[in-house]
C-alpha cells in the first residue's frame, strides 16, 4: 500500500512537468502579449515595449522562460501579474476558496440527488418511472451548461426574484446554490445513469438472491448487499468528477459572476497573463491527480478484491 | 454392547407443535414465466413432500424445472416475470404462497434455508464471510455484533474450516472452492433450520471435494434431523445420500421411488436413459449411451407425454394423452410404497 502511494506520487512529477510545459507553450503560441495589452489602445514607443519585455524576461526563448518559471515555482514563487502587479499566489488564494466552495456544493448536490435518482430508477428498471428519469437525465446531458445557466438565472432571478442574478464578491453559501445546481447538473445526470445501471445489474446477482434467501429484511438487502456493490463504479466516477468540477467552473462562474478560479483564468487569458494561467491550471491538475489517487485508494476499501502492492 | 458405542445426543425432533404430517408438502405447483416469445411453463404440476430427517433428491436435466421449484419454495423467484398460477406449498401444514411478505421472510433462513450452486457468486464479494455469517444471528436473533461474530467462528469450526478464528475476516475470494461451499453450508445451517434445499451443491467442485462436502452435509443433516431437498443431475451423489428420488422432466415429475429401487428397476424410459448414460468401467471401449434429441422447448411442450419425441418406446397414445403419475406395483399387484411413474407403459418398463 505504502509503496503504491509512493509510486503514484512519483508519477505525478512527470505529469506536473508535462502539463505546465504544455500550458506554457500554448500561452507562448497565442497571438498578442501582456505588455502590449497593458497599453491598450494607446500607441507606445516600440523601444519602450522592448525594454519592458527585456525587464520581464519575455524576450528570452521559450525554453529559457520555462526554466525561469519552474525555477521560481520551486522557490514558492508563482510569479507576478504584469498588469496589476499583484502576486499570482494572491490571486490564487483569493479565487480558489470560492471555487472550492462552489465545487463542493455542486458535488454534494450531484451525490445526493444523482445517487437517489439512480437507485430509484434502477430498482424498478424498465418501468415507466425508470424511463422517465432516464429521459430527464438525457435532457440534462444534452443541454449545454450555459443554456441551463441562463435559463435558471432568468427563471429564478429575473422572473421569480428568489435570488440575485449575480453572486457578490463574498460568495455567501446561499448565493452559490443556484450556480452549484447548474455546475453539478451534468455530473448529476451521469451519476444517476451510472448508479441506475449498476443497481439494475447487481439486482440480478447471485449474492442478492442469497441475501433474500437468508431472510434479511428488504432494507438490509438493498442498503447493505446491493449498495456496497453498486456504488463502486459510482465512487470512481465521482472522484475524477470532483477534479472536473473544480476546473470546469469557467462557464458557470462567468454566468453568475462568481469571482472564482474560472473567472480568474478567463481574465488572465484575456490579458495574456501567462504566469497566472499556468499557475492556476497546474494547481487544478494537481488537485485532479490527488483526487484520482484518493479514489483509487478508496476503490480498494470498497472492493476487497483489489489489492495494491 | 459397550458404553463406548453409546450414540451421541440426538436432538429431539423439533417443532413445538406435534405435527405428524410432512415438513414440506408441495401440491400441484405450477410456475410460468412471461417472456417476449410467450409463456414459458417451467413447472407443470409438481407434487412432492419431505419429512424431517428425510432426504429427497430431485433429479433432472438442465431446464427440467427442478431449480425453479426450489426457488418457488424459497420464495426467491423473480416475480414478475415469474408467476405461480396454481398450487400450494405447505410448510408444517401452512400454505406459504398465501402468507404475507414479512411472515414468509421469517421462514426464510430460520426454518428453510438454501445452499446455492456457485458459492463464489452466491456470496457477497465485498463483505467478509464472518459478516455474512454473523448477519444471520444479528437479523434473526438480534445478537450483538460481537456475539454474532463469535457464533460465526463457531459455525466455521462446525463445517471444519481450518483456522476459523483467523479466517473469519477474510473475503469469499480468499477461500478455495470447497471452503467456500462449506461457508455456504454454514450459512444455511446457522439457525438450524428444519429444511435445507441444496441446489446442486457440489456441481462446481472437483470430485474429491464433492465427496467431502456431501459427507459433511449428510452428517449435519443427521445431527440436526433436518429435511433435505437435494437438487442435482449427478446420479452418483444421489445414491449415497438420498432416501427417495423424484425425477423431473419438462416441469413434471415423471418418476418417484425410494433410492435403491430406482437404480434397480426404473419404471420410466427417461430414468432408464439417465441410468444408461452413466459411464461404467466394465463397459470400457463400448459406445456410451445417450438419450437422443434435446430437452423440450418449454414454450412449446410436446403434446401427450413430453418425453415422447425422445422416447425409444413411444406409441401413438404417448403423443396424445398426458400420462399421470400412477402408483407402481409389483407384477402380482403387491404394493411398492413410494413408487410412481408417469408413463403409459410403466408395467412393460419395470417388469418387461
Amino acid at each position: 500500500m505504502g509503496r503504491y502511494v509512493a509510486r503514484r506520487l512519483l508519477q505525478m512529477i512527470p505529469v506536473f512537468i508535462g502539463s505546465t510545459l504544455l500550458v506554457f507553450a500554448m500561452m507562448y503560441a497565442l497571438p498578442g502579449d501582456p505588455v502590449r495589452a497593458l497599453a491598450g489602445e494607446q500607441t507606445v514607443d516600440p523601444a519602450q515595449i522592448a525594454q519592458m519585455k527585456k525587464d520581464l524576461g519575455l524576450d528570452l526563448p521559450l525554453w529559457h522562460q520555462y526554466l525561469n518559471y519552474l525555477g521560481n515555482l520551486f522557490q514558492g514563487d508563482f510569479g507576478t501579474q504584469i498588469a496589476s502587479g499583484r502576486p499570482v499566489a494572491d490571486i490564487i488564494s483569493d479565487a480558489f476558496p470560492i471555487t472550492i466552495r462552489l465545487a463542493l456544493f455542486a458535488f454534494t448536490f450531484t451525490v445526493l440527488v444523482g445517487i437517489s435518482i439512480g437507485i430509484f430508477a434502477g430498482l424498478k428498471a424498465d418501468t415507466l418511472r425508470d424511463r422517465g428519469l432516464l429521459v430527464l437525465t438525457l435532457v440534462l446531458i444534452s443541454i449545454p451548461s450555459f443554456v441551463l445557466g441562463y435559463l435558471l438565472q432568468y427563471f429564478f432571478a429575473f422572473q421569480l426574484g428568489w435570488v440575485d442574478p449575480n453572486v457578490s464578491t463574498e460568495a455567501a453559501p446561499g448565493e452559490l446554490l443556484l450556480p452549484a445546481v447548474v455546475l453539478g447538473s451534468l455530473s448529476l445526470a451521469y451519476v444517476a445513469r451510472l448508479t441506475r445501471t449498476s443497481v439494475a445489474e447487481n439486482l440480478r446477482a447471485d449474492y442478492m438472491r442469497t441475501a433474500v434467501a437468508k431472510g434479511l429484511p428488504r432494507r438490509r438487502v438493498i442498503g447493505v448487499h446491493l449498495m456496497r456493490n453498486s456504488l463502486i463504479p459510482v465512487v470512481t466516477f465521482l472522484g475524477t468528477d470532483l477534479g472536473a468540477l473544480l476546473g470546469g467552473a469557467v462557464v458557470t462562474e462567468g454566468i453568475f459572476n462568481v469571482q472564482g478560479v474560472g473567472y480568474a483564468v478567463f481574465e488572465a487569458l484575456r490579458h495574456r497573463e501567462g504566469a497566472t494561467v499556468v499557475g492556476i491550471v497546474t494547481l487544478i491538475v494537481v488537485v485532479y491527480l490527488v483526487a484520482s489517487l484518493i479514489v483509487d485508494l478508496l476503490y480498494a476499501v470498497l472492493d476487497p478484491r483489489i489489492r495494491y502492492a | 454392547m459397550t458404553i463406548i458405542d453409546k450414540t451421541a445426543d440426538v436432538p429431539a425432533p423439533r417443532g413445538s407443535t406435534e405435527n405428524s404430517g410432512p415438513l414440506l408438502d408441495v401440491r400441484d405447483l405450477h410456475v410460468e414465466f412471461k417472456t417476449r416469445d410467450g409463456v414459458v411453463k417451467a413447472v407443470n404440476g409438481v407434487n412432492y413432500s419431505v419429512a424431517a430427517g428425510e432426504t429427497l433428491a430431485v433429479l433432472g436435466e438442465s431446464g427440467s424445472g427442478k431449480s425453479v421449484t426450489a426457488q418457488a419454495i424459497m420464495g426467491i423467484l423473480d416475480m414478475p416475470p415469474g408467476r405461480i398460477p396454481q398450487g400450494e406449498i405447505l410448510f408444517r401444514g401452512e400454505d406459504m404462497l398465501t402468507m404475507g411478505y414479512e411472515e414468509r421472510r421469517k421462514i426464510r433462513g430460520q426454518k428453510i434455508a438454501m445452499i446455492f450452486q456457485d458459492a463464489l457468486s452466491s456470496l457477497n464479494p465485498v463483505l467478509t464471510v464472518g459478516y455474512q455469517l454473523a448477519e444471520m444471528f444479528r437479523v434473526h436473533q438480534g445478537l450483538s455484533k460481537k456475539d454474532a461474530k463469535a457464533k460465526a467462528i463457531e459455525l466455521m469450526d462446525r463445517v471444519r474450516i481450518p483456522a476459523a478464528k483467523e479466517r473469519v475476516n477474510d473475503y469469499p475470494h480468499q477461500f478455495s472452492g470447497g471452503m467456500r461451499q462449506r461457508i455456504m453450508i454454514a450459512m444455511a445451517l446457522a439457525l438450524e433450520p428444519d429444511l435445507i434445499i441444496a441446489d446442486e451443491p457440489t456441481t462446481a467442485l472437483d470430485v474429491t471435494v464433492q465427496a467431502q462436502v456431501m459427507d459433511l452435509l449428510a452428517e449435519l443433516q443427521r445431527e440436526y434431523n433436518m429435511g433435505l431437498i437435494l437438487i442435482t443431475h449427478d446420479l452418483g451423489v444421489v445414491a449415497d445420500v438420498a432416501d427417495k428420488i423424484a425425477v423431473m422432466y419438462a416441469g413434471r415429475i415423471v418418476e418417484t421411488a425410494p433410492v435403491h429401487e430406482l437404480y434397480k428397476r426404473p419404471a420410466h424410459p427417461y430414468t432408464r436413459g439417465l441410468l444408461d448414460s452413466i459411464p461404467r468401467l466394465d463397459q470400457k471401449g463400448q459406445e456410451l449411451y445417450a438419450i437422443k434429441g434435446l430437452p423440450p422447448n418449454l414454450l412449446k411442450i410436446p403434446s401427450g407425454c413430453a418425453f415422447n419425441p425422445r422416447c425409444p418406446k413411444a406409441q401413438d397414445i404417448c403423443r396424445t394423452d398426458v400420462p399421470l403419475l400412477a402408483d407402481v406395483t409389483e407384477q402380482d399387484g403387491g404394493e411398492l410404497p413410494g413408487r410412481g411413474s408417469a408413463c403409459h407403459f410403466w408395467k412393460e418398463q419395470i417388469h418387461g
